[in-house]
């Protein structure tokens, strides 16, 4: 390990060894340095392969702005090594590159593939033979992206907190600028957060949020996301302040990609705060005098400076100190090439404007500093409104307008002392590539290309190209692209313009954003009792529920010959009482309930105003003014909120009381359901004292409940539904009435055979959002006549007249193969003309049963249809009546 | 997107705790034709500038309630519950 003498600024303590990796090779670093500072002093020069070319790439800005040094640490790739802490033991690898960094096959996409991969190549060259896409797509895929994302689960976890702040000032930046900014709001007694994403922690300032090692992320009308190791803030400001900077631009010039051409910013900063010797001759080329001021601070590090070119005609004091220094300054030069094989050796400078081997001359280096001004780092004042123009005089864009309550200070606004920079001329001769953006590997040469084929304007041609699109997000790009464009179309700087700036303005991980994985589970009262009885417990929505208890096929027989008991704590339940409530619901359902007697039950179907099904259940009239609504579980919010929605235009007599979470409910059914319960109350359970579809309230167990007799899974019901608390009480006491019997828990699996032997159908599996009560075979349900306006109406009135295109019915299957529920129902000519929603096998009709949307003119009794299922054509036989008791016998018995 | 809304019982919260019922709308009084009941479920004005629109608070009080709002800048000119600026038509 190398290392200058003691520098005054240096950041590193030599009194303590880090340990961490590099592919696996032991390296040693000083407390203090990055991941790149420390593999730098051990001899490393190539940090990554290119993303198209793999061409080598070495250290250039050391500030985390460019992609040159992106690895992986500790499996996590997109991390800048030239930012990144040396931490005892992490664990550092290379990206995009097989077998190794310093040996990739894929380097042959620079050396003889290049003709094959202009800019769009995958729409070029890699179209024919048509039929070998399949594989061209696999290789392409292969090659593409950097860095390989983790398939082991906790290896890819990552816990974000958000957190939410609300502040008077935010600043962004805490340089000089940055600091002062937040001083002062202080002062004006604001509340202020400053975020700073420097590696060096800040003096605490009284009354200012520091967010250090931050990064704010973009702006998003008035929200700053900041990102901070594990923790998402969302700063929401009355006023922002931005100091975020300027950015050096690199040099567009033939081998401007060596590993060892390192931008004048970068080079002292390994000297000044690693003590790291950028290298041992330099050539510098640069538009200000930041290179200048460069190439005297390396010298002072010991660096020998084989020439200086200074693109401006200018001889400045700066450039007459060097050369007084014995240092050679050609004055109106540019770089013409770096040359070099795994690193630069050579750079080639010449006069500006003049063309020709003769005036060129070599250089002998293994450093080349360049410098090409600076360009402001507007993106986020760009995203928050602002405004810019080119300046000429500077030779980048700068801000021309600002958004009311936005402010920028410091070197951002232009406000750097000597920023007067001449524009770097365009390379495009020269021998090798000239990058003009390292990210993504477009050449100035693509960027011609793309205007010839008619991207001719720079939001085209970043698309096109995808230059400013890569991890730097036009950091190292965006000035060079618009300088090549403009020479390509003739037209200016100003009339080329920006590209629009879009968040996020640092590489993010997608989990930062994704936040803390969060799902409520919302469980019944009764799911203790679920898991004590084996259940299968499965997601349902956001509701875990027992799917069944070990046999579906049992618990569905076990309704029919005796009875069962499921939880159905997770319908909607929401009651409507005033004096408007039946006309309340009159308007929002198809059919009528105004007309419904007290202790009656009728079904509804939820329409909306363009007639599609939105959802379904029971409505019992409990009294006069006051009705009980049962939706489904995964639509109970959603129907709660359209209710309230009318129920605010309308302005009704109407209190409306969401009930869902407050109660639960079990529906007990099956031949022997009756005795079951008449023991656990005192209720007349007679069937003519308490009819189908009738409502009663009763204690069960000493529990007042509201008892539905209705008739979901097809055998005599009663939904019980009662304060949430007594869930397993009532359980209990209906299981332990019905133990002797035979009773059994069922699960949602045995319900969903059961139900589909009833042909009654689930909204959202039966029904889609184009499905209509007429096509799915429930015309009865649409009262046109019942007098008054209602919900859909006029969509309904039209269907009404309509034959739809296809119908939801039964269908039936010989050969005993369950088709897969999505399978595709085949017209006559084999084309898709329907599917099937619903199948299963039913163990009491001892046949597989299926629902099915099918081609109207098909949709009736007895008539053949065929499903086409994996590969494999299945015949049905439609049924429109329920498999299981078709004329409800059973349930009115 | 991003702004804050007052909601007319709980006061200023995030947009995120609410939901958006669109652009308050006149639902047909009388039977529409069919071009005009498409419009009436399927199209929006869209306007660009101040609107009238229904918000719903979902994270809070589950209140629907009115604003006013220019969908050019996000900039809330006002919020009321429906009964004090007499409805105007769900959906």
């Amino acid at each position: 390990m190398s290392r200058l003498p003691n520098q005054p600024g240096e950041l590193i303590n030599r009194g303590k060894m880090i340990r961490f990796t590099f592919d696996g090779q032991p390296v040693e670093a000083y407390e203090g340095d990055t991941v790149g500072s420390a593999l730098y002093a051990g001899g490393r020069r190539t940090f990554s392969r290119s993303f198209k070319y793999h061409r080598r790439r070495g250290l250039l800005c050391c500030a985390g702005q460019c992609p040159n040094c992106i690895v992986a640490v500790d499996g996590a790739p997109g991390a800048r090594a030239c930012t990144e802490p040396v931490r005892e033991g992490m664990r550092v690898e290379h990206l995009n590159a097989r077998p190794g960094l310093d040996l990739d096959v894929m380097r042959a996409t620079d050396l003889v593939g290049t003709k094959f991969t202009p800019p769009g190549f995958y729409y070029k060259t890699f179209i024919r033979p048509r039929r070998l896409w399949p594989l061209y797509e696999k290789v392409l895929r292969h090659a593409a992206g950097l860095g390989v994302l983790r398939r082991q689960q906790p290896e890819r976890e990552w816990r974000t907190e958000y957190r939410r702040r609300h502040a008077d000032v935010l600043v962004v930046g805490g340089g000089t600028a940055g600091i002062g900014a937040a001083r002062a709001a202080v002062a004006e007694g604001e509340d202020v957060v400053l975020v700073d994403e420097g590696p060096l922690p800040l003096e605490p300032i009284d009354g200012v949020e520091i967010l250090a090692r931050a990064s704010a992320l973009g702006y998003f009308d008035g929200i700053v996301p900041v990102w901070q190791g594990d923790t998402l803030h969302q700063v929401r400001a009355r006023r922002h302040v931005f100091a975020t900077g300027a950015i050096e631009q690199p040099l567009v010039f033939a081998g401007n990609d060596l590993p060892g051409v390192m931008l004048s910013g970068g080079a002292v900063r390994l000297a000044q705060l690693y003590a790291v010797s950028p290298g041992t001759r330099a050539v510098v080329a640069t538009t200000s005098d930041r290179g200048l001021d460069a190439a005297a601070k390396l010298v002072e590090a010991g660096v020998q400076i084989a020439a200086v070119a200074d693109l401006r005609e200018q001889r400045t004091a700066a450039a007459r100190q060097l050369a007084e220094r014995g240092i050679e300054v050609l004055i109106g030069h540019a770089i013409l090439e770096a040359r070099g094989g795994k690193a630069v050796q050579a750079a080639v400078l010449g006069p500006i404007g003049v063309e020709g081997a003769s005036v060129e001359r070599t250089f002998d280096c293994d450093l080349v500093v360049v410098s090409g001004g600076f360009a402001p780092a507007m993106s986020l004042l760009l995203q928050a409104g602002a405004r810019t123009r080119y300046d000429a005089e500077r030779g980048c864009f700068v801000l021309d307008e600002l958004p009311p309550n936005v402010t920028a200070v410091g070197d951002v606004a232009g406000e750097e002392a000597g920023a007067v920079a001449v524009p770097p001329p365009v390379a495009g001769a020269g021998h090798g590539k000239c990058f003009a953006c390292l990210c993504e590997d477009v050449t100035a040469k693509d960027i011609k290309l793309s205007v010839e084929e008619g991207y001719d304007s720079i939001e085209l041609s970043k698309r096109y190209t995808t230059v400013t699109m890569g991890p730097c997000q036009g950091r190292m790009c965006q000035l060079p692209a618009i300088r090549l464009m403009a020479k390509e179309t003739g037209q200016s700087l100003e009339q080329v313009g920006t590209t629009t700036a879009r968040p996020p303005w640092v590489s993010v991980p997608m989990g930062v954003l994704a936040g803390r994985p969060f799902e409520p589970a919302k469980r019944s009262s009764i799911h203790g009792r679920h898991r004590e009885l084996g259940g299968n417990i499965k997601w349902a929505g956001d509701w875990r529920r027992p799917y069944d208890y070990g046999d579906p096929q049992a618990e569905a027989l076990a309704v029919h010959r005796v009875a069962g008991l499921i939880d159905v704590s997770t319908l909607g339940k929401l009651l409507v009482r005033g004096p408007d409530a039946g006309e309340f619901l009159d308007r929002l359902y198809p059919n009528r309930f105004s007309d419904l007697k007290p202790g009656r039950i009728r079904y509804g179907v939820i329409s909306s105003d363009a007639g599609r099904i939105v959802d379904d259940g029971t409505i019992c009239r409990v009294d006069d003014d006051t009705f009980y609504v049962t939706t489904t579980s995964s639509g109970a919010g959603a129907v709660e909120e359209w209710f309230s929605w009318w129920l605010a235009d309308w302005s009704m007599d109407v209190r409306l009381t969401d009930l869902t979470q407050a109660l639960s409910a079990v529906n007990l059914a099956g031949p022997r359901a009756r005795e079951i319960l008449t023991e656990l109350t005192d209720l007349d359970c007679s069937p003519d004292a308490f009819r189908y579809l009738d409502g009663r309230h009763a204690q069960v167990a000493g529990v007042p409940c509201l008892i539905l007799r209705i008739g979901f899974v097809g055998e005599v019901g009663y939904e019980i539904h009662f304060a949430a608390a007594c869930g397993e009480h009532v359980w209990d006491a209906l299981m332990q009435a019905g133990r002797d019997r035979g009773i059994r828990p069922f699960g949602l699996e045995p319900q969903r055979i059961l139900r589909l032997q009833k042909m009654h159908i689930l909204v959202g599996q039966d029904t889609d959002s184009e499905s209509t009560p007429f096509g799915a075979a429930m015309p009865w349900i649409v009262k046109l006549d019942k007098g008054g306006d209602f919900i859909g109406k006029w969509a309904l009135e039209h269907y009404a007249d309509a034959q739809p295109a296809t119908r939801l019915v039964g269908f039936t299957l010989a050969n005993g193969r369950v088709p897969t529920e999505g399978a595709v129902i085949m017209d006559a000519r084999g084309a898709p003309a329907g599917q099937v929603t619903s199948s299963r096998f039913s163990p009491v009709l001892d046949r597989v049963i299926g629902m099915a949307w099918v081609p109207s003119q098909l949709a009736r009794d007895g008539s053949r249809v065929t499903i086409s299922d994996a590969g494999t054509t299945l015949t049905a036989e439609i049924q429109t009546r329920p498999f299981y008791d078709p004329d409800g016998e059973v349930l009115r018995s | 997107m991003s702004f804050l809304l007052t909601c007319p019982n709980c006061g200023v919260r995030e947009v995120t705790d609410f939901g958006y019922g669109g652009e308050v709308s006149s639902r047909p009084t009388s039977r529409p034709t069919l071009r005009e009941l498409g419009e009436y479920n399927y199209f929006r004005r869209n306007r660009a500038g101040v609107q009238r629109e229904w918000w719903f608070h979902r994270s809070g009080c589950r209140a629907w309630f009115i604003a006013e709002r220019d969908t050019r800048t996000n900039e809330v000119l006002l919020t009321e519950l429906p009964v004090d600026s007499s409805g105007g038509g769900a959906a």
